[in-house]
């Protein structure tokens, strides 16, 4: 018996590790790129697809001739959702498989746990998703929206083309939410709406049963002004929100909601009929009408072989963070990151909604931010379309990181000037 | 003969007359109808630029042309918004004239003839709608059937303009009040015709009869009319407006008890349902089963399957397809219970911290297993259309699915209670599970009543799941969300007990319903949390313990 449950143990073990996978292969005339996304596990459901289509614009690389005359070759890796696992697997990209870049993580949890990984061992990062800013790295691309690309616009929007004057701030209870909002608030309150007009509110992850939070939200709804939903929900909580919003019949004419995190991935689960109006930010959807969209959807139909597979923003901005890259290494002839670093800065690549998207001395790029109502069909349909906008990694709303900024270019090299103290480093105030 | 021929003359001469009159009469109405097509028609083209004009410009521009066209009063134009909320009209993208789609894929109409236009420009593009033409629309659609013979359709235009009521709305209103019959459409055009009062410079007795016309109404949209209204209504009418608010606010209140007990028994049921089942493999068997979430996210994938299934095969009975999801749900998840139990369990008995870790890995495992198989995003599992939607009674609103569940829980409930309680098998399951050396002399087969109880949670929370898949995800780690809690209701209830779990899962569900709205919802879970554990440490055994024998 005490033989059989030895057995057993090690087949369990044997079993999880296998799940954390890992393919190195030796191979000196390659350029090693490292993924590094969750397969498994929560986030599994957001971020395999990234990994698809960092596979896909590698491959379609390779066709191309590949970069500097070798063939690019993908690394992948799986954190397994699990924040300190992230830096462990970012340690072996950079230390053993001596991967030139690392396109990677979701959550900001995860980029917090890898960020001191790669200033230590002077790699690179391409970061692919909306964040609440407040952080510039000398090694991070932040290629998805910082709040000014996203949040910001979203509400300008509600006020001035749904005249809304009362804000429901409604998330998942973690940092990102958390200094979205506190970010909004401020931006609320200095537009003039009244902090009495402001209602922000909070839930746990993965939280399922939304009957009070809705008719608290119905509730604050009915004094007599337009009143409109601000969600930061995240991930899993999103499909029971909407199904409640859906059932107990809050239309869009009547209490829209525009989602941050909500995409055409996270539509593919749910009865969109009920929703159509309610709206979401972001700096791409599928349904944008350009030339190089119709391509990048028709390569990853095939890439994906199926006709279904919905595209989203983060796979733009790792399509965007891709090229940039690659545009850089070209530029300076080598991978080194120190050479990359110089070259990488300026460097203007197309997006995919018909425009060009650059990289600013502060790691983060320019996007334009568009908004689109949710159709029947579980697409957007675009009904604001800003130009270009560049994102602002220390917010100028709170307090704290109004006075910074941020410029990797050589002299200055700083992720957090103070431009009221003269001095780099350290939140002001 | 002269009489006959001359009878036979006159004769004649009537039916020649007859004839002209008859001619007469044809080319009179021939005329009056040419003449009729003739205006009809022109009346049509009247609203052509009118039409014309949806296809051009920004939204602020459209709703303008929305507007216009409901001014027009011609009998055309709710048909015409019609289609446009419809998204069936389409105009050039530089903007120009607006045509109808065909039935036929890229075949257009004419918008006011419907007849086949041949040279439809090439880069027609669907005219797009946003939420402020969107409202544009449902209210000028709201004006034109206040006259329907339709009786839902009456109470939607008036529901549209109590949201929206507008002074230019009143003459439409009353006669459209003169007319009607039934009691609720009457009463809400009441409702609109007094919001409207309050908004035109009437007199001081017809507003204080609007405000308690509103305030009759009793609910939040009458809150909110009042309170919109207290803030511009003249200083002498204010006080009765606030007597109106606050009253109605008391009856709210008391509603608001009522609802936060009827969204506690709601969330009690599906924590129920979650956990009956790990009330049999961990209450009843002893079995710390960490692989029990996975059960019920197999039952919600199976409902998946099923209802593809359904859908490809018989379109038609898509709305019954969860009735045919549960038996399979409970037959699949029964019988990879089963598996896993004379696989893995069997050789555990008796030591609990390695059953707990094999049961985890298993979950990893049956969790990865899904995503490989279905792909980590989440599946959609249609809700059927008696599922979908709210009820109110009273100042109580809830939507039909959460209905269901509650009952759909108790039914499980019971039908459990009554297999062990009245089946041979629940006797047999008893006695093993109480004494199982003295079960074993008596001739029952304990391997086989251990697969089979195990089977049997596992199906249960597959049918669970079939309940979850209609307000949860479905997705891999649908599990994960549900074992925390099942196991708290197991345990807080009292471990071997069904009616523990029962009061446990509904008492967990109103505390925390009643918690949420003055805690928040983080808040109120660790509150509730901490209590679980100051409980536990009084009452190891939780709230209704076994007692004598049967605890060894």
């Amino acid at each position: 018996m005490k033989f059989k449950s030895h057995v057993m143990g090690a087949f369990l073990a044997g079993a999880m590790a296998t799940t954390a996978f890992s393919s190195v292969y030796a191979a000196d005339d390659t350029i090693k790129v490292g993924i590094l996304h969750s397969l498994s596990g929560t986030m599994a459901i957001s971020e395999t697809t990234l990994k698809d289509a960092m596979l896909m614009l590698i491959e379609d690389q390779n066709k191309k001739g590949g970069l500097l005359g070798k063939k690019l070759e993908a690394v992948v890796v799986d954190p397994a959702s699990d924040w300190p696992l992230f830096a462990e697997k970012a340690r072996e990209l950079i230390s053993v498989n001596k991967v030139s870049a690392v396109f990677g993580c979701w959550t900001s949890s995860s980029r917090k746990s890898v960020l001191p990984v790669f200033e230590e061992l002077n790699s690179l990062l391409f970061y692919p998703v909306q964040y609440e800013g407040e952080e510039s790295s000398r090694n991070i691309f932040y290629t998805g929206a910082a709040p000014n690309q996203q949040a910001i616009p979203a509400v300008d929007y509600l006020m001035e083309t749904e005249g809304v004057e009362r804000f429901v701030l409604e998330g998942t209870d973690y940092v990102y939410p958390r200094t979205t909002n506190k970010i909004l608030e401020a931006y609320l309150i200095a537009k003039g709406i009244p902090k009495e007009d402001i209602l922000i509110n909070y839930t746990p992850f993965g939280f399922s049963d939304w009957q009070t939070e809705v008719a608290k939200i119905k509730e604050f709804g009915s004094a007599g002004k337009k009143t409109a939903v601000v969600s930061t929900i995240n991930g899993d909580a999103n499909v029971p929100f909407y199904k409640e919003l859906g059932n107990k019949g809050i239309k869009a004419t009547d209490i829209p909601v525009i989602a941050f995190s909500v995409g055409e991935e996270e539509l593919a689960g749910l009865d969109t009929k009920p929703l159509v109006g309610h709206l979401a930010a972001w700096n791409y959807f599928q349904s944008v009408d350009a030339p190089a969209n119709a391509e990048f959807i028709e390569q990853w139909h095939a890439y994906t072989k199926n006709d279904k597979r919905v595209t989203n923003d983060p796979m733009e901005a790792a399509y965007i963070g891709f090229k940039a890259w690659v545009s850089a290494v070209e530029a300076a002839g080598t991978t080194d990151t120190d050479a990359v670093l110089d070259t990488i800065i300026g460097t203007t690549v197309p997006n995919l909604s018909g425009g060009y998207a650059t990289v600013m001395p502060n790691h983060h790029i320019t996007k334009p931010v568009l908004i689109g109502e949710i159709q029947e069909d579980g697409q957007f349909e675009i009904v604001q379309q800003t130009p270009a906008v560049v994102g602002d990694e220390w917010s100028d709303y709170l307090p704290d990181s109004k006075d910074l900024i941020s410029d990797w270019r050589k002299p200055m090299s700083c992720g957090n000037f103070n431009v009221a103290t003269g001095k780099c480093g350290g939140k002001g105030s | 003969m002269q009489r006959i021929r001359k009878g036979r003359r006159v004769k004649a001469n009537g039916t020649r007359r007859a004839m002209y009159r008859a001619i007469q009469t044809f080319l009179v109405a021939l005329c009056l109808l040419v003449s009729c097509l003739a205006t009809g028609l022109r009346a049509q083209e009247d609203i052509r630029p009118l039409v014309d004009a949806l296809g051009v410009g920004n939204f602020p521009q459209k709703v303008e042309a929305v507007n216009a066209l409901a001014a027009s009063g011609n009998p055309k134009v709710a048909e015409i918004l019609q289609n446009l909320s419809d998204g069936k009209l389409f105009a050039p993208k530089s903007g120009g004239p607006v045509f109808l789609e065909g039935e036929a894929s890229g075949s257009y109409l004419d918008v006011l003839t419907g007849a086949a236009i041949g040279d439809a420009p090439g880069n027609l593009a669907k005219i797009r709608l946003n939420n402020s033409l969107r409202g544009a629309i449902s209210a000028a659609m709201s004006q034109l059937t206040l006259l329907s013979p339709d009786r839902s359709a009456r109470l939607a235009a008036a529901n549209d303009l109590l949201k929206d009521a507008n002074p230019e709305n009143l003459d439409l209103l009353n006669s459209a009040l003169a007319e009607e019959k039934d009691a609720e459409v009457k009463s809400t055009m009441e409702a609109v015709r007094a919001v409207i009062l309050l908004k035109t410079d009437a007199s001081f007795e017809d507003k204080k009869a609007a405000i308690d016309t509103i305030a009759a109404r009793g609910n939040r949209d009458a809150l909110t009319i009042l309170t919109a209204a207290a803030a511009t209504a003249p200083d002498e009418l204010r006080p009765g407006i606030e007597e109106s608010i606050r009253s109605i606010n008391r009856s709210l209140a008391l509603w608001d008890v009522a609802q936060n007990i009827w969204y506690g028994l709601s969330l009690g049921s599906v924590l129920l349902l979650a956990a009956i089942g790990l009330a049999i493999t961990f209450g009843v068997m002893g079995v710390i089963n960490m692989a029990h979430g996975e059960m019920v996210m197999l039952g919600a994938y199976t409902t998946y399957v099923v209802q593809q299934t359904v859908q490809a095969v018989a379109p038609g009975l898509v709305d019954y397809s969860l009735a045919f999801a549960v038996p399979m749900a409970f037959l699949f998840t029964g019988l990879v219970g089963v598996g896993i139990e004379r696989g893995i369990i069997r050789w555990l008995y008796g030591r609990p911290l390695e059953t707990l870790l094999a049961t985890w890995g298993l979950s990893l495992i049956l969790q990865q297993t899904i995503r490989t198989i279905f792909g980590p995003t989440n599946r959609q599992v249609d809700n059927p259309s008696w599922m979908s939607g709210t009820f109110e009674v009273g100042g109580l609103a809830s939507t039909w699915n959460r209905l269901w569940i509650i009952v759909f829980a108790i039914s499980v409930f019971i039908a459990l209670l009554l297999l062990l309680k009245r089946s041979k098998f629940g006797l047999q399951m008893r006695a093993v599970t109480q004494n199982r050396r003295m079960a074993s002399s008596m001739g029952i087969r304990t391997p086989w009543v251990d697969a089979l109880t195990f089977g049997l949670g596992s199906g249960i929370a597959g049918m669970a799941g079939v309940a979850l898949s209609q307000i949860d995800n479905v997705s891999p780690n649908l599990g994960q969300n549900y074992i925390i809690d099942s196991f708290m209701v197991v345990v807080f209830g009292g471990v071997g007990n069904l009616w523990g779990t029962l009061v446990g899962a509904l008492t967990l569900g109103i505390a925390n319903k009643f918690l949420e709205p003055y805690a928040g919802a983080v808040l109120g879970k660790i509150v509730i949390l901490i209590c679980i554990i100051l409980f536990i440490q009084r009452r190891p055994r939780g709230l209704f313990a076994l007692k004598g024998r049967a605890i060894e």
